[in-house]
């Protein structure tokens, strides 16, 4: 039962994420991306983390998608017949395939640490305290870094705006 | 994972009685909103299809299912048929955790509040994509302010939802309510409702926030292009948003089953009880549609960025800190009345009776005019209403 919908999710997840690269409307794109995101987070509930699943779920699929989504609904539904072409994409591909490999190693490297059949989830009372007790610190540097990201967002448009013009929207 | 078959036939049976539960819920509301708004404004309401008018939603559902359903030519038709079942697909879902009485639920969670958050963030989606795929301009706007208006309200009402797990030291909605069995979390944090309550309007669209499909502005916003079925969709899950606003508040804030009983009521009165209390949030909410009228899109953007949300901060810090220090639960009370009293005071100072000042304003226009005798052209523009009164009184 695990296996099979393991199979159905995963299978999902790949195909959405497939769509997000190949899809030629940038509107699709968005939505594929959140299919691939939803396939994640079932994917999470396989492995009994519940709560990084609605995390997911929160974060991608009802933040980041809608402010993408918000970004995009400025665009026309037919502008993007070739947005997909671009002449560097040989360097995208280099980075991505190498960053593919580096994470498909570590996981495949690290496999044999972790028991894949017998597993339970965590109470989130125990996640808890271990991201406010043993992880504060990398937890607390994670909002700076964010707050951080969020403030220079600010600046970067209102100076965009100030110029006068739009800036460019890539 | 081993899922037997009686475990699956279980949980399609509890699935069955909770769609039926929560669309009869939906279809009452409709039906409680007319007759209830037409007492406000001095009218009968529909009372002409069955007893009281109660038949009048079935007979306009079959009337939008029979008509023809249309969409643009230019629309991208895919998502513009999708849309509505992403509102809708959400606002169902999150009925899954709500338990009506201690045992009666689908699942229990352990993360119950967590779950609602997570899974209704995600009707935004299909609000937006709405407005979007219509490729029509107020489709657009609308689609606009509704992601605009929904992200901002999202953070006081996930605070608030936050407030009380801290209260009750619990994810889950049964406990939750334990915890509420002889004080409800009304008398600890009454701020927390408000807010509650004025950022679930927003969440949910309701009149004085109804910004992001103002029939007057953007005529309908994202569900301006639809017609038949799909409207129907987006309508129900309306008021689907609403009933869930009903019964988180009476969950969250009223004592759910529990208040002001205390013990475990038998289940038929549990939910009995529980449905009176959402049924009151819920004409509450149909009682201020009746009241004010439509916010602009800056008031609205004010509302929750310069009150709502230092407010729901401020509340989480004051909750924080009783909990810590471990004080008794009606000094969190009167804190949160004292943090509450903050914007009433400055808005009272703000605008204090606009009435009285305008009376004012044209008192003492009045005494300028009395006090200079005035030059002739305005004598000659005085007498006019004069004669004409004098007129009528003698043709009468």
């Amino acid at each position: 039962m695990g296996l099979i919908l393991f199979y159905i999710l995963g299978g999902l997840t790949l195909v959405a994420a497939l769509g997000v690269v190949t899809t030629r409307n940038i509107v699709y794109g968005a939505l594929f991306l959140l299919v691939a995101m939803s396939g994640v987070a079932g994917l999470f509930v396989l492995l009994f983390a519940e709560f990084l699943a609605l995390v997911q779920l929160l974060i991608y699929g009802g933040a980041i998608i809608i402010v993408i989504l918000f970004a995009l609904m400025l665009t026309r539904t037919t502008d993007f017949s070739v947005a997909t072409e671009h002449r560097r994409w040989p360097m995208a591909a280099v980075i991505s395939l190498a960053l593919f490999g580096l994470l498909a190693g570590a996981a495949i490297g690290d496999s044999g640490d972790y028991n894949t059949y017998q597993r339970s989830g965590i109470s989130i009372e125990e996640l808890g305290k271990g991201l406010f007790e043993n992880w504060a610190v990398p937890f607390e540097i994670a909002s700076i870094v964010l707050l951080v990201a969020l403030i220079g967002a600010i600046v970067i448009g209102r100076s965009g705006e100030e110029e006068g013009g739009e800036g460019d929207q890539g | 994972m081993n899922v037997t078959l009686s475990d699956a036939v279980d949980l399609g049976i509890r699935l069955f009685a909770l769609f039926n539960v929560v669309a009869l819920g939906a279809v009452s509301l409709v039906w409680l909103e007319r007759r209830f708004l037409g007492r406000l404004q001095g009218r009968p309401g529909p009372n002409r299809v069955g007893p009281f008018g109660l038949l009048q939603p079935i007979a306009d559902a079959i009337k939008l299912m029979s008509k023809e359903d249309v969409a643009p030519g230019s629309s991208q038709r895919l998502i513009f048929y999708a849309a509505p079942i992403l509102v809708f697909v959400p606002a169902f879902v999150v009925w899954l955790t709500f338990p009506l009485a201690r045992d009666l639920v689908v699942r229990n969670m352990e993360m119950g509040l967590f779950f609602f958050v997570a899974i209704s963030t995600l009707s935004i989606v299909g609000l937006v994509l709405a407005g979007w795929s219509s490729n029509s301009k107020y489709a657009i706007l609308g689609g606009f302010r509704a992601a605009a208006q929904l992200v901002s309200y999202e953070i006081p009402i996930i605070t608030m939802i936050l407030v009380v797990a801290m209260l009750s030291g619990s994810l889950d909605f049964v406990s939750v309510v334990d915890a509420q069995s002889r004080v409800p979390f009304i008398l600890v944090v009454p701020l927390g409702l408000v807010i509650f309550l004025i950022a679930g309007l927003a969440e949910v669209g309701r009149t004085p926030f109804d910004i992001y499909f103002a029939e007057s502005e953007v005529v309908g916003g994202p569900f301006v292009e639809y017609s038949g079925a799909h409207w129907a969709i987006f309508f129900l899950a309306e008021y689907v948003n609403t009933f869930v606003l009903g019964i988180l508040g009476a969950l969250l804030f009223l004592g759910g089953w529990r208040w002001p009983f205390g013990e475990n009521l038998p289940q038929l009165a549990s939910v009995a009880l529980l449905m009176g209390k959402a049924y009151f949030i819920v004409l509450v909410i149909f009682w201020i549609r009746g009241t004010y009228p439509r916010m602009r899109i800056d008031q609205l953007m004010e509302v929750a960025w310069k009150w709502l949300i230092p407010l729901s901060f401020a509340l989480f810090l004051v909750t924080a800190f009783q909990l810590k220090f471990e004080w008794p639960w009606w000094i969190l009370t009167i804190m949160s009345l004292a943090i509450l009293a903050v914007p009433v005071l400055v808005q009272s100072q703000k605008q204090r009776n606009p009435a009285l000042a305008l009376a004012a304003r044209y008192a003492a226009n009045a005494v300028v005019v009395e006090a200079k005798p005035r030059p002739s052209p305005a004598a000659a523009e005085d007498t006019p209403p004069a004669t004409s009164e004098t007129a009528e009184g003698t043709s009468a």
